[in-house]
């Protein structure tokens, strides 16, 4: 490793959050690029492109006074690394993994390349275990199974971050008693909701357990594409190495997605769908598909990326990429939220695909997928009819129609509104999935079996 | 000669070398110093630009391209069932086994074992002439499937010198010897195929035989026959990966190939843990002894992913040429055309819509191509079919967007998701307003035949009482449902009937799960046998409160999942206690008014 700091100075270019060195040779495609100004301001980058003497170099912490004369590149002759160990639980980063909790760099076991690799799909161990969330919408109808990714889309001003809080303190896996370690990523947001977070997770006594990487708002953008990689690296040697489960908290990753079309748009790539580029979905995909289990190994990694939709567009790309790679989506809706109603998970847009594979018989209970299956398609017919009363008036509605609307208003305030600090047991969230099954006549249950309906439909006169 | 060049530019997957007059298109070449698997797409001069199917992360400019002077191919003979392959046919759990959970680069490995011994049983003997494509021998590739050793396509055939006798060979052992215009050549159990290029029939068939997938949407309202194609769009969470997974589960096919184009890790994860467990319910042994999957998932490399297309469909064709049926379902073909639309891109080709190259028509035709029923070359005569079902993710749900409407050209079963069905957990989500079979005609001789003559008959009727429920339902939307008379909500009754009792379809039941022929005709004469009695009855004067009030309405919604198909004579008492219960209506009626 001779050429290790190999040092070009001839900048021909900067553009946007590019920095364009020339007459340069044996430069590799994704080295890291250390950048020095001519105040001594020392920067870190990658290289995108090289060829033709020719290297195009992505600036993580931008480009902001850099100058074309003075500035210095160093190729590194490896790509981006972070160190890890066991140390780093209860510490808090930058989002490039620097200290910023005043305690020194920890001493790393194991230097690791961010970008990780992929999981082969023929190692991977299929997800099962049922996680109770303490949260009766999640735990009832939208099961989350430990290696699963689910994320929740947001919109501005809905409480995400209070939910991905709630379930972080909460979460357990029923019987093992085991509790997970966190990795939390902010990738720019408000310093409050950060602190939010933190303090979240302190007064539960969880942040021992934790490892919280900031980039806030006004931290670089660039900077946003490696922090959600530096977050997984450390989640997956907590997980794969150490054994632990780890719960991965990623928000918000619509920052993250502005961020890459930011650089797509400055190297004038060709745009996919509103100017983002044609590989966000390939791009989003390295950082989702960094989630699961792995044969013979006992830790996991379950991650839970939040996502604020713009315009609360669930059809806008980044929402839409992200559903088409994460097992299911916990959508949140503004209807709910004005109401008032806590969570207020939209359940019907909302889903677990893992759901079918982590309850039942021997996991939770034999009626709960029937259970779920029901109040969707209840809570579905309720939301119809509700839309029709609105034009028709209740009485133009038949008999069974006005029970829907009864169970429509039992569902939203029996079963899904709870407290922020409410963790109920799945027993008690499925004594009040049937409380509110049991407002329908017997003969509309119709997704389930028999021998479930003797045993817990309890009629109302 | 072979081309050597060096690497001088580099870019993600796109890599430009210089030096390499020699390459020819579509060769497979090796880049770099850790050999990692290339595939030249364009000439300029002596630059060639090349897609890399792994990570470039760490490649320079200088180091080497080595060329193979071969096309991009895949190996095909016995060994493949029950593999998982990535993209480029080389097995997954052979690259874990050189490096473990995690996928690293430059790995080489066979696609089969080829020092395994296979018991060979030769069908030809001395003397014999064969045309190119003819069968040598059969060895059992699993219990499940006869393997047929076959000449390529492209081989000249011949008089058979010498033929070796009925033992265990591995692969590489010469098991004939032919001779052809003089010049002699030797076939082994195992040949190379190019990818790009489709194996030929001698003929082919039209496709009159409907693939039955047990899931009744699918087989009673909106068919696909053997050597059809089929697409399947829609947006997230309407269900396109579970009805692959159904499809490949139960379609009535000897061979599956499973291909997962970037897609999630965890799906083919789930095929892999679940097959095995499964039983295939005509034969009882295990799914996985008739299925291949290729996984090139998201995170995988993105130019692997447009190969892993043709790398499945090659090996369908090859099944298909030993006389069996084959389904391909591939998950997804859009992000297939993603792969294009990236190498497009780098490459800076002008691009057409959303940034789609403007081949993208002529690629998914090309493929969709692929597909049929035929006769295959050489002798004895094998009738075979592949049929090909692609999904596609839309984004935004919207099919106006290019790949959607692209592939709807080229396919004749379109299976529609609709995210509303989806929302209200109507699973599968397939819209029955929008989606269209071309096959029904066609295949309504077999239905007619191997099932019941009423099959037509009785599917128009059913499949009228949804198209007319749609039309109510818009006016049900502005005036109420009180607004309409008898006759009509009792189309709205029934309507809601079939939506439940037949389209709606638990794949996670175990009952559920798969349909035969004869239960879902069972249940589709109850349900319009249901409509035309209580058209009866209130033309009889019975008010439609009583009948909605009919106690076996429940029982007959829950037939689907509590009436297993050992016990599928229970649809038809149920059926005939259904007609006692309206006499019994009727007659009470009588007395009624009589009284």
């Amino acid at each position: 490793m001779v050429e290790v700091g190999v040092e070009y100075t001839k900048v021909s270019e900067i553009r946007g959050p590019l920095l364009i060195v020339e007459g340069v040779s044996r430069v590799s495609f994704d080295e890291l690029v250390e950048i020095e100004t001519m105040d001594g301001i020392k920067r870190l980058g990658k290289v995108l492109e090289v060829g033709q003497g020719k290297a195009v170099i992505q600036v993580f912490e931008g480009t902001t006074g850099l100058s074309v004369k003075g500035t210095r590149a160093r190729f590194l002759g490896k790509t981006m690394e972070v160190p890890v160990s066991q140390e780093l639980l209860g510490r808090i980063f930058d989002g490039l993994g620097r200290p910023i909790d005043g305690l020194p760099e920890p001493i790393a076991e194991e230097f690791r390349d961010v970008n990780g690799a992929p999981i082969n799909p023929e190692r991977r161990e299929y997800p099962r275990d049922f996680i109770q969330t303490g949260v009766s919408v999640i735990d009832g109808m939208l099961t989350l199974v430990r290696g699963q990714k689910l994320p929740i889309f947001s919109g501005s001003g809905m409480p995400h971050n209070i939910l991905a809080a709630q379930i972080a303190r909460q979460a357990t896996v029923v019987g093992s008693g085991e509790e997970f370690a966190v990795v939390f990523a902010a990738i720019g947001v408000q310093y409050s909701e950060a602190q939010y977070f933190k303090r979240s997770l302190e007064e539960s006594g969880a942040l021992r357990r934790s490892t919280l990487f900031l980039n806030l708002a006004d931290d670089p953008a660039i900077e946003r594409i490696i922090t959600p990689r530096v977050a997984l690296t450390v989640a997956e040697y907590l997980a794969f190495d150490l054994n632990m489960h780890v719960l991965v908290i990623l928000t918000d990753m619509t920052n993250y997605a502005e961020a890459l079309r930011e650089i797509s748009a400055a190297r004038e790539e060709v745009p996919g769908r509103k100017g983002y580029p044609g590989y966000l979905y390939t791009d989003l995909a390295t950082i989702y598909e960094r989630a699961g289990r792995i044969k013979n190994v006992k830790g996991s990694i379950t991650q839970m990326p939040i996502l604020s939709m713009p315009a609360d567009d669930i059809t806008h790309p980044i929402p839409d990429l992200t559903g088409y790679i994460t097992e299911g989506q916990i959508v949140l809706s503004r209807d709910l939220f004005r109401r008032d109603i806590y969570p207020p998970v939209g359940v019907l847009m909302s889903l677990s695909r893992l759901m079918k594979d982590g309850v039942g018989e021997g996991k939770t209970r034999a009626d709960h997928m029937e259970v779920s299956n029901q109040l969707y398609d209840a809570y579905a017919r309720a939301q119809e009819v509700r839309a029709l009363s609105e034009i028709v008036g209740k009485a133009g509605l038949t008999g069974v129609d006005l029970k829907y609307l009864d169970f429509g208003d039992a569902f939203e305030q029996q079963f899904l509104k709870q407290a922020v600090d409410e963790n109920r047991t799945l027993e008690e969230t499925l004594r009040r999935a049937w409380d509110v099954l049991s407002t329908l006549p017997e003969g509309e249950l119709t997704k389930i079996k028999e021998v479930h309906i003797k045993k817990y439909y309890k009629a109302r006169g | 000669m072979v081309a050597r060049g060096r690497i001088v530019w580099i870019s993600g997957p796109a890599v430009k070398a210089d030096g390499m007059s020699e390459a020819k298109m579509y060769e497979t070449v090796y880049v770099g110093e850790s050999r990692l698997i290339g595939e030249v797409i364009r000439l300029t001069g002596d630059t060639a630009f090349i897609q890399v199917y792994e990570s470039t992360s760490g490649l320079r400019p200088g180091e080497p391209v080595i060329g193979t002077g071969n096309p991009l191919s895949v190996l095909l003979g016995p060994g493949l069932i029950g593999r998982i392959y990535d993209g480029i046919q080389r097995p997954l759990d052979d690259i874990a086994r050189q490096s473990g959970a995690f996928i690293s680069r430059g790995i080489a490995v066979d696609p089969v074992d080829k020092r395994k011994r296979y018991r060979f049983i030769p069908t030809v003997k001395v003397g014999d002439e064969l045309e190119p494509g003819s069968r040598l021998g059969t060895v059992d590739e699993t219990p499940l499937i006869k393997h047929h050793i076959m000449l390529p396509p492209d081989n000249p055939g011949g008089k058979v010198i010498a033929v070796e006798k009925e033992g265990d060979y591995d692969l590489e052992h010469p098991i004939a010897t032919l001779e052809k215009d003089g010049k002699r050549h030797e076939a082994k159990m195992y040949h190379y195929w190019p990818v790009r290029r489709p194996r030929p029939l001698r003929e082919k068939l039209d496709p009159e035989i409907p693939l039955i997938t047990g899931q009744r949407v699918i087989d009673t309202l909106f068919p696909v026959a053997k050597g059809g194609t089929a697409a399947i769009p829609g947006g997230f969470g309407t269900g396109k990966t579970v009805t692959m997974h159904q499809i490949a589960k139960w379609a009535d096919a000897q061979v599956v190939i499973y291909i997962g184009c970037g897609e999630r890790g965890n799906e083919m994860t789930e095929v892999l843990v679940e097959f095995p467990h499964l039983t295939d319910p005509r034969s009882g042994r295990p799914l996985m002894e008739r299925t291949v999957l290729v996984a090139n998932t998201s995170n995988m490399p993105v130019a692997a992913r447009e190969a892993s297309i043709y790398t499945g469909v090659t090996m369908g064709e090859y099944y298909r040429d030993m006389g069996y049926d084959v389904v391909l379902v591939a998950d997804s073909t859009s992000r297939w055309a993603e792969a294009l639309r990236e190498m497009s891109g780098r490459l800076e080709e002008m691009p057409a819509e959303e940034g789609y190259p403007s081949y993208l028509a002529s690629r998914l035709a090309e493929f969709y191509e692929r597909a049929g029923r035929g006769i295959a070359l050489g002798t004895p005569e094998r009738i075979g079919s592949v049929t090909l079902i692609g999904a596609v993710s839309p984004s935004g749900a919207d099919f106006t967007e290019p790949v959607t409407t692209h592939t709807i050209r080229f396919i004749k079963t379109f299976w529609g998701l609709d995210t509303r069905l989806a929302y209200s957990r109507h699973y599968p989500a397939i819209n029955w307003m929008i989606s269209y079979s071309g096959y029904v005609d066609s295949i309504a001789k077999w239905w007619m035949k191997s099932v019941s003559e009423e099959w037509f008959r009785l599917r128009e009727e059913g499949y009228y009482i949804l198209q007319r429920e749609d039309t109510l339902k818009e006016i049900v939307r502005l005036l109420g449902p009180e607004a309409l008379p008898d006759e009509e909500k009792l189309v709205l009754e029934v309507a809601r009937m079939i939506k439940i009792g037949i389209l709606q379809q638990a794949a996670f039941d175990k009952i559920d799960t798969y349909c035969s022929p004869a239960k879902q005709f069972k249940l589709l004469r109850l349900m319009v046998g249901f409509y035309r009695e209580a058209q009866k009855a209130l033309k009889a004067g019975i008010p439609l409160a009583d009948i909605r009030s009919m106690q076996i309405i429940t029982r007959m919604l829950k037939a689907k999942f509590e009436i297993s198909e050992e016990e599928i004579g229970k649809i038809d008492a149920l059926y005939d206690e259904m007609m006692e219960e309206f006499k019994a209506l009727t007659a009470r009626e009588v007395k009624q008014v009589v009284g």
